[in-house]
């Protein structure tokens, strides 16, 4: 089985803390870290897994600048046997929709049985696998977490609400977005991503791909980021006195505020 | 005139929440759009929410169909696009139907998409300003969004303060007929319940957390009443783990689960820095503990000095007396 | 007939001379076991280089102390008495069995320089020995048949139990005893008879008594006796010898060497492969041990020497506390292994990965590196550093559970485990109260003597930042130049090493040596043990390094730092080693001084302490590990303190504290004892 999995290179919510500079309209970037999101490990970890069991090729892909190589790599050091990188200045500030757009231009010139991304970035909208699909005119299901590989069809899961999973069943070729907790990612370390670090990774361009580049990037872009802001947090807790009934009191307007109640 | 459509959720023939909060992020897209609500299903299920949605919306649009008796978004995607006027403002819940529909809708409808919207700014010419929220709650951002050919928007559910229901007297316009070819290549099989027991606190918006301050593996009852009351669920931190008194997927810490709730309820935690390294999102914190100098006060947004054996109890009924 | 005949002249039926049948066992049985040696041999060659030729110096007092003067033993003492009496009774016998086995070709046989009185010191003594070994085998196999101390149980998953084999051999060593005893008896029976000469026996030895008892045999008797038992001593003999390298009796041969060969260092994790550098660590097609192969010679032999005597499973917190781990099987799995897969005969299988074979993975995390087991070892095993190579390997092919990936990439990134950022690792110098009174250098702006080594715990966690603070306070007062690294400094990979993440190390010490280097201090201060070992024992090239301890035990002893009357005397205070303070480096005696120098400090000693302290849980990674696990190793450790009497536990060492808090809370006993660090107690009463 053929499977391209598209991962993004993003600042690791884990390992920051967010600020924003200090004209306030965007994050203050010198300090932040990296790294690949999370939500595509667990969806490369799989691809390699499937082709593990019935043989194939896991591709990743990255729409990105030439920081977003790192990711590549790493992704390859757990196990991915190919790199595609996609990068031009015309496909910076692209929005969703020209992310999809560029990813399926070059979908279009491969051969793939099944397209997986994350389910979701930290920074994004979960948007990406369903709009490549839809322009692809392949099926599509969102949040899977459990994928079982059969002839020309596969079954998957998708999780909904209420830790409830959703069985279905889907043609091939298709797009899966996929749930963190499906697997267990394997680990990948310095060590490994030296062992690839020489392997080459095609890079391809709004020419290469045969896109207008008014179509994506800035210029093709219908929903654009204005600014970073943080909304107001006081520093340690307000501290409620008086009586317990007239803490209480005072307790339940703050959640009813807040949507605690 | 902004044309909006609201794509209304249902479980068991009545609608959730959400639809009850689209009409006020209407408003505050365009005080003077058009809203119609969008109810597809099939029996006598859309028809109660239909009629439900007459009281809230001036026009609600009706797809019955027997293909939609499971909300496959594969489905029913294609029967909005033949439903829905190309250049409307289209909303849709941010969850996991949301999530699997709108997307591909946007690229179908060939519609701007914006996601996970928590509140709208107005529209200035053809861009609607909108807020979201980005790296897991730990900053906002204004996005505009271009509406001159239609946009599909998915709001984040709990976003938008709901509507009272009442006297729209809406009208139901049965589009069931116009629904057009929806063979697709993706089939739904079963629903797989959760294991009975196996709470995902991750998933809850509201968390009545537990810490050493429940001394007695008895008390824990104590929190699981409050956390009724507040329809939400019992996490806790790892020595109540150790002690076995709670499953180990309850656990908030490093060690244990992240959870981005909105609020989260810390009950005799002290606030170590492994504990509090589970708790994203920038959630609403409200700590009760006996100790004044418990670290979690540094970084709660409300704080009582209290016995939580004593507290909470009483917290639960005056919730219970709304 | 003049006097009995020995084997070299008996004849069999009167005509089949018994000499071609003493002749033959010995060259039949050294042959076998030359043949069973060769093929024991095997895997040790095919195995992964070590040099274990240097530092002879200490390898031979390891010899001498733990080999031949069996130090080790009483630890556990009344096995440990009862082996040093076989073990002892071995070594004099070993003589008596050469010569018996050349008396079977030549009659009258005495090892040269053993004619004359030493002969005869040598024949008293070894009388004994024999006696005492055979004393020692019946109490040894009525306490393993019948009583069965808890600590040789084998659990179903293990295996086999092993009581048959100890028993088997407790036979076969008593029978080598009587048959010798008998022979010889049986010998003096008949010259008493005959001439009426009495030699001198040692009074109630086994020869005396069996002498006394055929006093008045036949000389038929006695002289069928003195030929059947020496046959029987000698085909035992060849038997036990052979026998030896097919279980856990291979210690017999291998101890010697195993013992020469132990590890000599503390502290230290062998390189990812002997005779490779650092720098040429990208060239290793492979890290760490994968496949049995993969071990070195040295680990080889380990599994060889290993007599399944159950001490480091017994002092193993993991395994006390229900974690799949238990030292003494990771060495029986993988005897059993090498014995499977190099058979007698035939050719050798291939091994398979060995987590997924014999090993789990979880087994192998479980390990806190507390060195309890190698410290107890009478036969110089080593644990840590087969651990921190199958923790290689598994981190080489991905195999990290999801709760150490977290702390590990943001270690990478962040050089720290909680994914803070670099620039507020000196944040706890900004407390209010503390800033208002105490500066401290950034060695990056000002120059110092000394580098205060903070690492991540103490630099990020809001509770253990007191023990930054007070270090400085005690550094200050004691009048020590210092300053520190801030966000320069970087983990110091105590167990980013021996979790397996050799890179990352590699990364994180690059880093620190070349930030250190920079700032030109002379000394180099840490009150984190973890950061001490580190620096001291993994990291080359560094100015030396002190924990706080040493520094406030010279100080104090030098009269640079007074301490008042304590100011809890209604206290009862107890120290509690770190295992990377004391087993790891052997700092035992400074923190005492230290605390013994508190006027008016009431003191108890643990029942484990020093060298057989029991560790607290864990410190770095592992307090991001999630094991399974019964109960935690802090709360036993509270019950120990509790037990003793005690209700304030001084640890010094960063995890100490945080795992031993949380433990008093788990355990119940808060309001009734108290956990503090070192640097706490003695800045609180400095004068």
């Amino acid at each position: 089985m053929e499977i391209l999995v598209c991962v993004k290179r993003v600042p690791d919510t884990a390992e920051n803390e967010f600020e924003l500079n200090s004209a306030g309209n965007d994050l203050d970037r010198d300090d932040l870290v990296y790294s690949v999101n999370e939500w595509d490990n667990y969806a490369v970890e799989e691809a390699i897994q499937i082709v593990d069991n019935v043989g194939g090729n896991v591709t990743v892909i990255t729409v990105g600048d030439d920081e977003s190589e790192e990711v590549l790599r790493r992704e390859m050091a757990m196990g991915a046997n190919d790199g595609i990188l996609l990068s031009d200045d015309a496909f910076e500030a692209s929005d969703g929709k020209g992310i999809a757009t560029i990813l399926k231009a070059e979908i279009e010139k491969g051969n793939y049985d099944l397209i997986m991304t994350g389910a979701q970035a930290d920074e994004g909208a979960g948007q990406v696998g369903g709009m490549v699909a839809a322009m692809l005119d392949m099926p599509y299901a969102s949040l899977v977490n459990k994928i079982e590989v059969g002839d020309g069809k596969i079954i998957v899961g998708r999780e909904i609400e209420g830790g409830n999973q959703e069985m279905n069943e889907i043609e091939l070729p298709c797009v899966l977005s996929i749930q963190t907790g499906i697997n267990e990612p394997r680990y990948v370390g310095i060590r490994g991503i030296r062992k690839v670090a020489s392997v080459d990774i095609p890079v391809k361009g709004a020419g290469d791909l045969g896109i207008d580049a008014g179509s994506v990037g800035n210029a093709g872009a219908k929903t654009r980021r204005v600014d970073y802001f943080v909304p107001d947090m006081g520093d340690g807790a307000e501290m409620l006195e008086g009586s317990t009934g007239e803490i209480i009191e005072k307790l339940i307007e703050k959640l009813k505020a807040k949507g605690g109640l | 005139m902004t044309q909006i459509f609201a794509y209304i959720p249902f479980n068991n023939g009545a609608a959730e929440d959400v639809a009850l909060e689209f009409p006020s992020a209407a408003k505050k897209i365009d005080e003077s759009a058009s809203l119609t609500a969008v109810v597809v299903g099939s029996g006598a299920d859309v028809d109660a929410v239909a009629n439900e949605m007459t009281s809230v919306y001036s026009e609600v649009i009706k797809i019955n169909q027997a293909d939609f008796a499971y909300p496959n978004a594969e489905v029913i995607r294609k029967a909005l696009v033949n439903v829905i006027p190309a250049d409307a403002i289209f909303l849709v819940p941010h969850n996991t139907f949301g999530m699997d529909l709108a997307p591909g809708l946007s690229v179908k409808m060939d519609s701007s998409y914006a996601a996970d919207i928590v509140d709208f700014e107005g529209i200035d010419g053809t861009a609607l300003k909108a807020v979201r929220q980005e790296l897991g709650g730990a900053v906002s951002t204004h996005v505009t969004i271009d509406i001159a050919s239609g946009a599909v928007i998915s709001i984040r559910p709990g976003s938008f303060a709901p509507v009272e229901g009442g006297a729209a007297g809406g009208s139901i316009i049965d589009k069931s007929g116009d629904a057009g070819d929806l063979s697709s290549k993706r089939k739904f099989l079963e629903l797989v319940a959760a294991e009975v027991g196996d709470v995902d606190i991750t998933k809850s918006d509201v968390l009545v957390s537990v810490g050493r301050g429940i001394e007695d593996e008895e008390n824990i009852e104590i929190a699981q009443e409050l956390a009724e009351a507040m329809k939400s669920v019992v996490s806790c931190s790892r020595p109540i783990v150790d002690a076995k008194w709670l499953e180990k997927s309850r656990q908030v810490g490093t060690s244990g689960q992240t959870v981005k709730p909105k609020v989260y309820m810390a009950m005799g935690i002290s606030g170590s820095f492994q504990h509090m390294g589970g708790v994203k999102g920038n959630p609403f914190i409200v700590a009760v503990n006996k100790n004044p100098k418990a670290p979690i006060f540094q970084v709660a947004d409300v704080g009582i000095v209290a016995d939580i054996l004593e507290f909470m109890p009483e917290l639960t009924e005056a919730i219970n007396d709304l | 007939m003049s006097s009995i005949i020995g084997p070299a002249s008996f004849k069999f039926f009167g005509i089949f001379p018994a000499a071609i049948l003493s002749f033959v066992l010995p060259i039949i049985g050294v042959g076998v076991f030359t043949y069973i040696m060769a093929r024991r041999i095997a895997p040790l060659v095919r195995a992964n280089p070590d040099n274990r030729f240097d530092q002879i110096g200490q390898r031979v007092k390891n010899l001498v102390v733990i080999w031949l003067g069996q130090m080790r033993q009483p630890r556990y003492m009344l096995a440990g008495v009862l082996h040093i009496m076989i073990f002892a009774g071995f070594l004099i016998l070993s003589i008596r069995s050469t010569s018996l086995v050349i008396i079977g070709v030549s009659d009258g046989f005495v090892l040269p320089g053993l004619g004359g009185v030493l002969g005869d010191i040598y024949n008293f003594v070894k009388d004994y020995a024999a006696t005492l070994v055979l004393v020692a085998c019946i109490i040894a196999a009525v306490r393993r048949g019948i009583y069965k101390p808890k600590r040789y149980d084998v659990p179903e998953k293990y295996g086999h139990d092993h009581t048959a084999e100890a028993v088997f051999v407790l036979g076969i060593i008593a029978t080598l005893m009587i048959s010798e005893s008998l022979y010889e008896a049986s010998e003096l029976a008949y010259e008493f008879q005959h001439t009426g000469v009495e030699h001198f026996l040692a009074p109630l030895s086994l020869v005396w008594i069996f002498k006394g008892m055929l006093a008045s045999a036949s000389q038929n008797l006695l002289q069928g006796l003195h030929i059947f038992t020496y046959f029987v001593h000698d085909l035992t003999f060849f038997f036990f010898l052979c026998f030896l390298p097919l279980g856990k009796h291979f210690h017999v041969i291998t101890s010697i060497f195993n013992v020469f060969f132990m590890r000599v260092k503390k502290g230290n994790i062998k390189p990812v492969m002997h005779g490779v550098s650092d720098d040429r660590l990208d060239d290793l097609e492979s890290f760490g041990v994968k496949t049995l192969e993969d071990f070195t010679w040295k680990h080889m032999l380990d599994f060889y020497s290993c007599a399944d005597c159950g001490r480091c499973s017994d002092q193993c917190p993991a395994n006390a506390v229900g974690r799949p781990l238990s030292p003494r099987f990771i060495t029986i799995k993988a005897r059993d292994l090498i014995f499977k897969n190099y058979p007698f005969s035939g050719e050798i299988y291939k091994s398979k990965l060995l987590v997924e074979d014999i090993y789990t993975e979880d087994e192998i995390w479980s390990c806190t590196t507390c060195g309890a087991c190698e410290e107890e070892c009478p036969l110089g095993i080593e644990y840590i550093d087969k651990m921190v190579d199958l923790r290689r390997g598994m981190v080489d092919e991905g195999m990290v559970p999801q709760s150490l990936q977290k702390p590990l990439k943001a270690l990478e990134k962040r050089g720290n485990p909680y994914g803070k950022m670099e620039k507020k690792r000196a944040e706890w110098a900004n407390d209010k109260e503390f800033k208002a009174n105490w500066q401290i250098k950034d060695l990056a702006k000002d120059a110092a003597d000394t580098l205060y080594f903070v690492d991540s715990i103490t630099s990020y966690d809001d509770n253990i930042q007191e023990i930054a603070r007070r270090t400085s306070i005690i550094l200050n007062k004691a009048g020590v130049d210092f300053g520190i690294l801030g966000k320069l400094e970087k983990d110091s990979g105590n167990e980013v090493l021996r979790f397996g993440e050799e890179m990352l190390y590699q990364d994180l010490k690059a880093q620190n040596t070349e930030a250190i280097l920079e700032t030109g201090v002379k000394q180099i201060v840490t009150a984190d043990p973890h950061a001490y070992n580190a620096l001291k024992n993994d990291y080359t090239g560094l100015p030396p390094v002190k924990h706080i301890s040493q520094v406030v035990a010279e100080k104090i002893a030098a009269g640079e730092l007074d301490l008042k009357p304590c100011q809890n005397p209604d206290a009862v205070y107890v120290y509690h080693d770190p295992c990377y303070l004391g087993r790891h480096n052997g700092i035992y005696e400074d923190p005492r001084q230290a605390l013994d120098a508190i006027d008016g400090l009431t003191r108890v000693e643990l029942e484990k302490s020093r060298d057989r302290s029991f560790c607290c849980g864990g410190g770095g990674l592992m307090l991001f590990y999630e094991p399974e696990e019964e109960t935690r190793m802090g709360v036993l450790r509270v019950n120990m303190a509790a037990e003793a009497g005690a209700t304030v536990i001084v640890t010094a060492c960063p995890f100490c504290l945080v795992n031993i808090q949380d433990a008093i809370k788990v355990a119940g006993k808060e309001g009734e004892m108290e956990a503090l660090d070192f640097t706490e107690l003695i800045e609180q009463h400095l004068a």
